[in-house]
């Protein structure tokens, strides 16, 4: 018998088998002298069945029962990991194994103590009162079955007499078994028993259902060590597949024998008493509950069918009664209504007309209906609700707010926010993609389409502006900029947060957990998960310019200008081809003369050590991370010295820079204050200086004084710092700098610099020089402002006198590139040079650069994700463990085998993983967003873990009508506008909301739907009817976001300083909450309490608390005060003369509806008691009514000052009415 | 107000109050909670308030857990582990062996030894030593549970404090102080039952450090802010009187119980009490607020001059007086530690800011019979490197061996737990991770830290992830 553990040897990475034999102690033999072990022993003569054998031997022995506290405990045992983004592996510095702990001196916790004195004596006592119990009944013990199911529990009842323990709080999923007298349980158990055999008969001859009944069991108890996850497994024993199953682990033969519960070990596993045997281990989770092994027992007594977890087979549609219409709103009833009467409940009445007419514009564009508007959807509704509901949808549908408020959830899922996150949580722009979704649900944007041009959008042939924007889906997530950080294991932890998103919003699983080894649940190895990494891993984090239409044309108009130059210069030189040739042979001779050797860095760093750069495989130095206003980044290195007359500086462009770079600024530019070089000879400690002479570049702008953007108190307090020609790279003054920026549209371009010795340098061996790049040309706070070069090279010459040709080093570089593969931009750019080499071409080149002139400064930029090109690809490892700097073998591109099958052809591989993703035969993905929309509209899914569909996610409630749904949603074109009319126009939709006692207390969560959807509304819905109630709304769409005015308090608890925090005023300030800045470190404080996440994760579900500090926020927050205020104004200018039509029309505007007479009744009091304490003077009338004595209301004629005021204390009351925060 | 408003208007007040003292704790309260606990799947175990206070798995030593944060990480090597060996080698290179695989954040590893900058001399009965930049802390010594070897993984400020704080690097997790109150709800009626305060400038983790990440919302940490108003939102609009908030309220109640009439909805009955609970904090908040109660020799004991001056010292003394009314979880957050440079005037300031009240917090809790039921914790998020940085007066972040303390309910007193190497670079014995903390901390507050779980995505989340081991040489 050998019970295999896990356990985690501290000071160590890997968890080791530990092959447990036997207990320290052994077990002591007692003869068996009862009738009941008689009973046994007869049988086990009979059955030989190792496993009985075993039982009757604990049986024996249960005075020994208290050497169970020489077990391991609970969890040490074996563990499942069950939080996978938890960076649990590195235990580098762990104490060693065994200290403090081992033997009986362990520590044990109180809460599962076992053992002991007083355990002894109520084992026994368990045993006395188990054998007398047994014996009244032996003659009903014929199968050992019996036996065993009795006997299981006793362990359990031995703790009995220990003090009583606690409930345990908010554990989910099975409790505990509950701590009861043994004399009443054993007795109960054996009745069960009892029963349970002699019931067969009558029992269900149904098979239990695999994918409903067993396998959740199974996940629960099993499948953490007897699952997917192999390294995970135990006794090499895997339940979740069915041969495997049959053919059983090492120590037990098979697991399952169909039709035979008795002979299977599965069963017998969980049945036994012997704490070495029982599954799941003691101490170890919850046992399988009684009921639930008779599920299994009656499951394997049926032949054990095994099932695919629904969510992998695809959906079908069932098909509807003939008399019914065949769409889905009919679906929808069809379904609902056949679960309703299986509850035993039935549905309600349609709601009122204006509660439907709120209730579709909340949902639909979420924003309420004005007085008009619900007066026009009453009146077309008392002809005919059907079509009234149906023409309101349809307008709503088309409303360009439809896209504002769809947008949201899936914002929510793609993590969407304006700052960084992490510690500087600077901010960013990335609104361009924001707009895009709102366009994307506008446009009615086919699923499948929305999907891939998010993924792959930038490889699109043809790809437009937007569809690159698109693809700032993935980028979305968190950048660390912290000082010192190691990119590499950021962009790591940013490429697993993509794949949790991916997991939440597309494919409705939990891919995360294969991160670190094959997920436990769910068939996904941990080898597919970095297939599917690898889809997504070769890319750039990319920043491109974002462009208005009117900018595109002009950019458009100046490319085709200068083709028109470049058609006429190749007219007027019939030759300019041979020309060019031999031009270019020529700039490449004199370049290959100096013969330039690349330095190999041996050590990078930086002074300030904030910057951590790296080498790339070309020798160039890439410096990503963290961005300096000033410092250096330098390397060491030890080139051969001999007679090295020259260095060559190359500043590169590169994917991960901002616009490509070269540099890190906010435009993609750099300032190189200095180029210091210095030696130290072997055995001395001391750098020495070199000094350098005669810098030449490619290119310089012309001197001139830093710009205001880049003005920098502490480095240049009087504004002295100078930039412009390459002189100033050697001329031992950091307050000039070296800058070559060719202006818009040609500032991603590289440069070259090269510099002299003064004289050539011979140095011994073992001499090591250190080459730094001061930069000292930033702007005040690290981040944008900085001027930083991203990518250089540095090479040496022993070339007696080497210069920088001043020809574009864009075009030298171009030259060697062989002429088939140059791109475009290379082809134009070399023509260019070649252009302006030739003076006869003056004129021309004088064209051209006026054409440049125009080139319009960008509207915005977006973050995306741009493909690696073959010279520089990236190669996906398995991470061991999920750590970033223990790569291991190269994994190819792969999808989990459980899904449908990918087929690249010759796309690009992202490309094609983005329609893998959305294929017609997923089984996922039209599942995943059919439950969305219907989680949107109903408060929770089909699924209600809309994240995750796996076998621990929740079963659907209604099975057929999800895949109905998702059949129909991929048949209509994948189209949500249709989707969502046909929920909306279904009879389930258009209930009352109203809770009967009934419904109550059988279906609280409202899951069987008998009735309609009533919840709070989402946080920027309840902000926006506050600002549409009041009439304050700005009804404007996309754009940057706005800052709203958040409390000094707030602001000041920053990491930090936000200058750019100024709360907008006027219009902007009611802009709808959907552009209201999510600054990740500083939740919006208003919207937070309502439980808008705040974009650290993806999230596909929000919570919807209740809170006293919602209300608070609600009451008192300013924009909720404001809102009351002009809410106030509102109603005395458009409400009629008296208060009780105000109070009518105040109604009409808050929930849609007109008030009852009590309710009247109540407002009218409060105004009238605001008048009177107004009056007598106990309240100033001008600061209730705008915050401030000596600001007057800008009232409405034939009003005072005291009906403002009275009004804005009674819109405030309105403004917070449960009925104006809900969707109901 | 005419006599028909007013018996109308008495009436309601006087349903009101019934309503809060009859239904708060069971009745209608009971019918919201049900409706909370159903969506989260939790079967409803205590009547009323979600937060109203549970039994943990066991009883345990400690109530409430009152957390002084050093945010920016705290030099052990000045403060809390003499290392005269260091002192010896002040300016040499560390043995190479030493930084095999050693990863610094901002220095190359191989940078010279920076001795101590302060001397350490045994405090109090236990002869524990400590620094002399800490004369207070020193006096409640033998209050004291020293660890000196803690260990993390993360060596950049925010993944380390989101480490120390929610248990993982990644942000998204609920904290420490969301877990006990998710755990053990609050027993503070008016009051948040997770309250932070701040002192010092934001920290690196941002609100992150004390949200709830998956579980509900309302287990997220409450700040109480140091200026302006306390909780967000407190206060009422200008010109709005006491009285007009409560005429507003009591018309809101009385709209809203219509509402409840027709709508059945028992979110309806819990919106209707947490307005009523808001109206409670306008008024609990302010006087927790208001030290002006406190008697001079204990403003002089926390040594804070000016009782309306935010800071450190006043946010120890508001820790006390929150813990007094059944506070969970009070955290405070002093961002100030980060001494990469200017180490021996910088961190001698952070002493004279925090050295005195924290231990005054000791005392006045001890004083107060609150102690033995109170876990205090001081420390921040990682060490500091022996080697130097910045000149000759600076120190990079260090994960390997660092120090914080605890005193209170149920750890040893006057101990130290564990030894770090003679440069105090590698804990040589018993080290204590993060995790171990966390689940002695679980321990000591009644939990068996494996089973303090919430179901997402799948998985039973817990706040040690699948590690973590309970210390027993901490425990009393």
């Amino acid at each position: 018998m050998q019970n295999i553990m896990l356990r985690r040897r501290a000071g160590t990475d890997a968890p080791y088998l530990h092959h447990r034999q036997h207990r320290d102690a052994p077990l002591e033999r007692r003869p068996c002298e009862n009738p009941l072990t008689k009973a046994w022993s007869e049988h086990k003569k009979q059955s030989g069945n190792r496993r009985i054998e075993r039982t009757a031997k604990m049986l024996d022995s249960f005075a020994l029962v208290p050497c169970f506290h020489n077990e391991p405990r609970a969890g040490q045992h074996r563990r499942r990991c069950e939080s996978p983004l938890q960076n649990h592996s590195d235990r580098r510095f762990r104490s060693r194994p065994g200290e403090g702990k081992g033997g009986r001196s362990r520590y044990q916790g109180p809460g599962i103590q076992i053992g002991g004195k007083e355990n002894r004596h109520s084992v026994s006592e368990m045993k006395r009162l188990v054998m007398s119990v047994a014996c009244r009944n032996l003659h009903d013990l014929a199968l050992p079955f019996k036996l065993l199911t009795f006997a299981r529990r006793s362990p359990q009842a031995a703790t009995s007499k220990l003090p009583e323990p606690p409930i345990e709080p908010r554990q989910t999923g099975p409790q505990h078994p509950k701590f009861r007298a043994p004399s009443m349980r054993a007795f109960c158990m054996i009745l069960a028993v009892l029963l349970m055999d002699r019931s067969s008969a009558f029992a269900s001859t149904l098979a239990p259902d695999y994918s409903r009944e067993i396998r959740p069991i199974l996940a629960d108890h099993c499948f953490a060590c007897h699952g997917p996850d192999e390294k995970a497994r135990k006794g090499g024993l895997r339940l979740d597949l069915r041969d495997d199953a049959l053919h059983g682990g090492k120590s037990d033969g098979p697991a399952i024998v169909p039709g035979h519960p008795e002979k299977s070990a599965l069963l017998q596993r969980i049945l036994t008493t012997d704490t070495d045997d029982v599954m799941p281990p003691t101490g170890e989770k919850h046992p399988v509950k009684s009921q639930h092994t008779e599920l299994l027992r009656r499951w394997i007594a049926a032949g054990a069918p095994y099932s695919k977890h629904w969510a992998f087979e695809s959906p079908i549609k069932s098909p509807l009664p003939s008399r019914l219409k065949q769409n889905s709103s009919a679906a929808i009833d069809h379904f609902v209504q056949a679960r309703l009467a299986k509850a035993g409940l039935r549905p309600s009445p349609a709601a009122s007309p204006e509660q439907m007419a709120r209730r579709l514009y909340l949902d639909l564009i979420g924003l309420p209906p004005s007085p008009a508007e619900t007066a026009r959807f009453v009146s077309e509704a008392r002809k005919n609700l059907g079509t009234a509901v149906e023409s309101l949808a349809d307008r709503l549908l088309a409303s360009e707010h439809f896209g504002e408020k769809w947008a949201r959830q899936w914002l929510d899922a793609a993590r969407y926010a304006d700052s960084n996150g992490y510690e500087k949580d600077l901010m960013r722009e990335q609104w361009a993609w924001r707009d895009w979704v709102i366009q994307a649900y506008n446009r009615d944007l086919p699923y499948p389409q929305f999907i891939v041009e998010q993924i792959a959008g930038d490889l699109l042939p043809g790809r437009t502006q937007d569809q690159l924007i698109a693809t700032g889906f993935f980028r979305n997530g968190m950048i660390n900029e912290e000082g010192a950080i190691v990119p590499e294991e950021f962009r790591m932890e940013g490429n697993f947060d993509r794949m949790d998103t991916l997991g939440k919003s597309v494919l409705g699983l939990t891919l995360q957990c294969a991160q670190c080894h094959s997920h436990k649940f769910d068939p996904i190895s941990h080898e597919e998960y970095y297939g599917l990494f690898s889809f997504i891993n070769n890319s750039y984090d990319a920043q491109s310019r974002v462009y208005n239409s009117e900018q595109q044309e002009r950019i458009a108009k100046l490319q085709a200008t200068l083709d028109d130059v470049d058609r006429r210069v190749r007219e007027s030189r019939p030759h300019w081809a041979a020309e060019l040739d031999a031009w270019g042979k020529q700039v490449l001779d004199t370049s290959d003369r100096y013969d330039w050797k690349v330095i190999e860095a041996e050590d990078l760093h930086s002074t300030s050590e904030l910057n951590h750069p790296t080498t790339l495989p070309d020798g160039s130095i890439l410096t990503l991370g963290h961005r300096t206003v000033s410092g250096d980044v330098y390397m060491i290195a030890q080139p051969a010295m001999e007679n090295i007359t020259g260095l060559r500086l190359e500043i590169f462009t590169h994917g991960d820079l901002p616009y490509d770079g070269p540099g890190r600024s906010f435009l993609g530019t750099w300032a190189l204050s200095e180029l210091i070089v210095e030696a130290k000879r072997p055995g001395s400690n001391q750098w020495t200086a070199l000094r350098l002479a005669q810098a030449t570049a490619d290119f310089s702008e012309p001197d001139g004084s830093m710009e205001p953007e880049w003005s920098n108190k502490s480095l240049d307090k009087d504004g002295k710092r100078r930039r412009g020609p390459v002189a100033y790279l050697i001329d031992t003054n950091d307050l000039t700098g070296w800058r070559a920026d060719r202006g818009r549209g040609r500032r991603h371009t590289e440069s070259v610099a090269v510099v002299q010795f003064e004289t050539p340098q011979t140095l011994p061996r073992g001499t090591k020089l250190k080459f730094s790049l001061r930069m000292n040309h930033g702007g005040d706070n690290n981040g944008d402002k900085n001027t930083m070069v991203g990518r250089f090279r540095l090479s040496t010459t022993t070339h007696p006198h080497p210069s920088a040709p001043p020809v574009d080093y864009a075009a030298i570089l171009a030259l060697r590139v062989p002429e088939a593969r140059r791109t475009d931009k290379q082809r134009r750019t070399l023509f260019a040079a070649w252009r302006h080499s030739v003076p006869a071409l003056k004129s021309f080149n004088e064209e051209a650069e006026a054409a440049w002139k125009p080139y319009p400064d960008p509207v915005t930029s977006i973050l995306h994700l741009a493909e690696r090109g073959p010279e520089d690809p990236r190669e996906t490892r398995r991470l061991d463990r999920g750590q970033w700097n223990r790569p291991k073998e190269t994994v190819r591109p792969q999808v989990p085998a459980v899904l449908h099958p990918i087929e690249p052809g010759n796309l690009p591989r992202r490309l094609a993983f983005a329609q893998w993703l959305v294929d017609q035969r997923s089984p996922l993905a039209a599942r995943v967003a059919v439950n969305r929309v219907w989680q949107a509209l109903f408060g929770r899914g089909l699924v209600e873990t809309s994240e995750d569909f796996g076998l621990r996610g929740a079963e659907p409630s209604h099975p057929e009508l999800l895949d109905w749904l998702a059949v129909d949603f991929m048949e209509k074109g994948w189209s949500h506008k249709q989707l969502i009319r046909g929920i909306v126009t279904s009879a389930t939709y258009r209930q009352s909301s109203r809770v009967t006692p009934e419904q109550q207390e059988k279906d609280p969560g409202n899951q069987w739907l008998a009735r309609g959807p009533r919840f709070r509304a989402e946080a920027e819905v309840i902000r926006d009817i506050a600002l549409a109630a009041s009439g304050l709304l700005s009804p404007c769409i996309g754009g940057p976001s706005i800052f709203p005015p958040v409390p000094q308090n707030v602001l000041d608890f920053n990491f930090f300083g936000m200058d750019y925090w100024i709360p907008a005023q006027g219009p902007e300030r009611y802009r709808r909450s959907l552009y209201v800045f999510r600054k990740r470190s500083m939740p919006d404080p208003a919207l937070s309490t309502f439980d808008a996440p705040n974009a650290d994760t993806s999230c596909a579900r929000r919570p919807r608390s209740n809170t006293p500090l919602a209300a608070l926020a609600s009451l008192n927050e300013p924009v909720f005060v404001e809102a009351s205020q002009a809410l106030a104004l509102r109603i005395l200018r458009e409400g009629g003369a008296t208060d009780a039509r105000r109070a009518d029309y105040a109604y009409q505007l808050c929930v849609g509806r007109a008030p009852r007479p009590s309710e009247k009744q109540a407002l009218l009091e409060l105004l009238d008691s605001r008048r009177k304490k107004i009056s007598e003077g106990w309240l100033n009338a001008n600061e209730l009514a705008t915050g401030d004595p000596s600001r007057r209301a800008s009232l409405p004629e034939k009003t005072t000052p005291r009906d403002a005021a009275a009004w804005a204390v009674a819109s405030r009351v309105l403004l917070n009415l449960d009925e104006t925060l809900t969707k109901h | 107000m005419n006599l028909a408003q007013e018996i109308r208007r008495e009436t309601a007040r006087l349903i009101t109050r019934r309503w809060f003292f009859r239904d708060c704790g069971v009745g209608m309260a009971a019918l919201a909670t049900q409706s909370l606990l159903a969506r989260e799947k939790r079967p409803s175990k205590s009547p009323g308030n979600p937060l109203a206070p549970r039994a943990p798995h066991f009883q345990g030593k400690a109530k409430r857990v009152i957390y002084l944060f050093q945010a920016g990480a705290p030099s052990h090597l000045e403060l809390f582990d003499p290392k005269p060996e260091l002192t010896k080698r002040d300016g040499q290179l560390p043995p190479a062996d030493l930084l095999k695989d050693y990863r610094a954040a901002f220095i190359k590893p191989n940078s010279a030894l920076l001795g101590p900058k302060y001397k350490f001399a045994p405090r109090g009965q236990c002869g524990m030593e400590l620094s002399e930049i800490l004369p207070f802390t020193s006096e409640v010594a033998d209050e004291l549970c020293l660890v000196r070897t803690m260990q993390t993984e993360a060596v950049n400020h925010a993944p380390a404090q989101i480490m120390m704080n929610t248990g993982s690097q990644i942000f998204g997790r609920p904290s420490f102080g969301s877990w006990t109150l998710y755990g053990l709800g609050s027993e503070g009626e008016n009051l948040p039952g997770y309250v932070v305060l701040t002192s010092a400038k934001g920290t690196s983790g941002g609100a992150s450090n004390y949200g709830c990440g998956f579980l509900p919302t309302l287990y997220s940490g409450i700040p109480l802010r140091p200026t302006g108003d306390p909780l967000l939102y407190l206060s009422n609009p200008r010109g709005f009187d006491l009285e007009t908030q409560r005429a507003s309220l009591d018309t809101l109640r009385e709209l809203n119980q219509a509402s409840l009439n027709v709508n059945g909805d028992p979110e309806t009955a819990a919106r209707i009490q947490n307005y009523e609970m808001a109206y409670q904090l306008q008024t609990s908040a302010p006087e927790l607020l208001d030290l002006s109660k406190e008697p001079r020799h204990v403003l002089d004991l926390y040594g804070i001059q000016d009782p309306k001056q935010p800071g450190f010292a006043r946010n120890c003394l508001l820790a006390r007086r929150l813990a007094e009314r059944g506070v969970r979880f009070v955290q405070l957050f002093h961002e100030a530690w980060d001494q990469h440079g200017n180490l021996t005037k910088a961190i001698k300031q952070n002493c004279v800011d925090t050295d005195r009240a924290s231990a005054a917090l000791i005392k006045d809790l001890k004083q107060k019979g609150l102690l033995d039921s109170t876990i205090v914790l001081w420390g921040g998020e990682f060490g500091r490197t022996p080697m130097v940085q910045g000149g000759n007066d600076g120190r990079d972040h260090h994960n390997r061996a660092f120090s914080i303390w605890m005193a209170g309910g149920g750890l040893k007193r006057g101990h130290v737990h564990g030894e770090s190497d003679e440069l105090g670079f590698n804990a040589v014995r018993d080290a204590v991770h993060v995790h171990d903390l966390h689940a002695t901390l679980l321990h000591l507050l009644g939990f068996d830290h494996r089973k303090l779980s919430h179901r997402f995505q799948g998985l039973d989340m817990r706040l040690t992830g699948i590690a973590g081991e309970v210390v027993p040489g901490l425990l009393a």
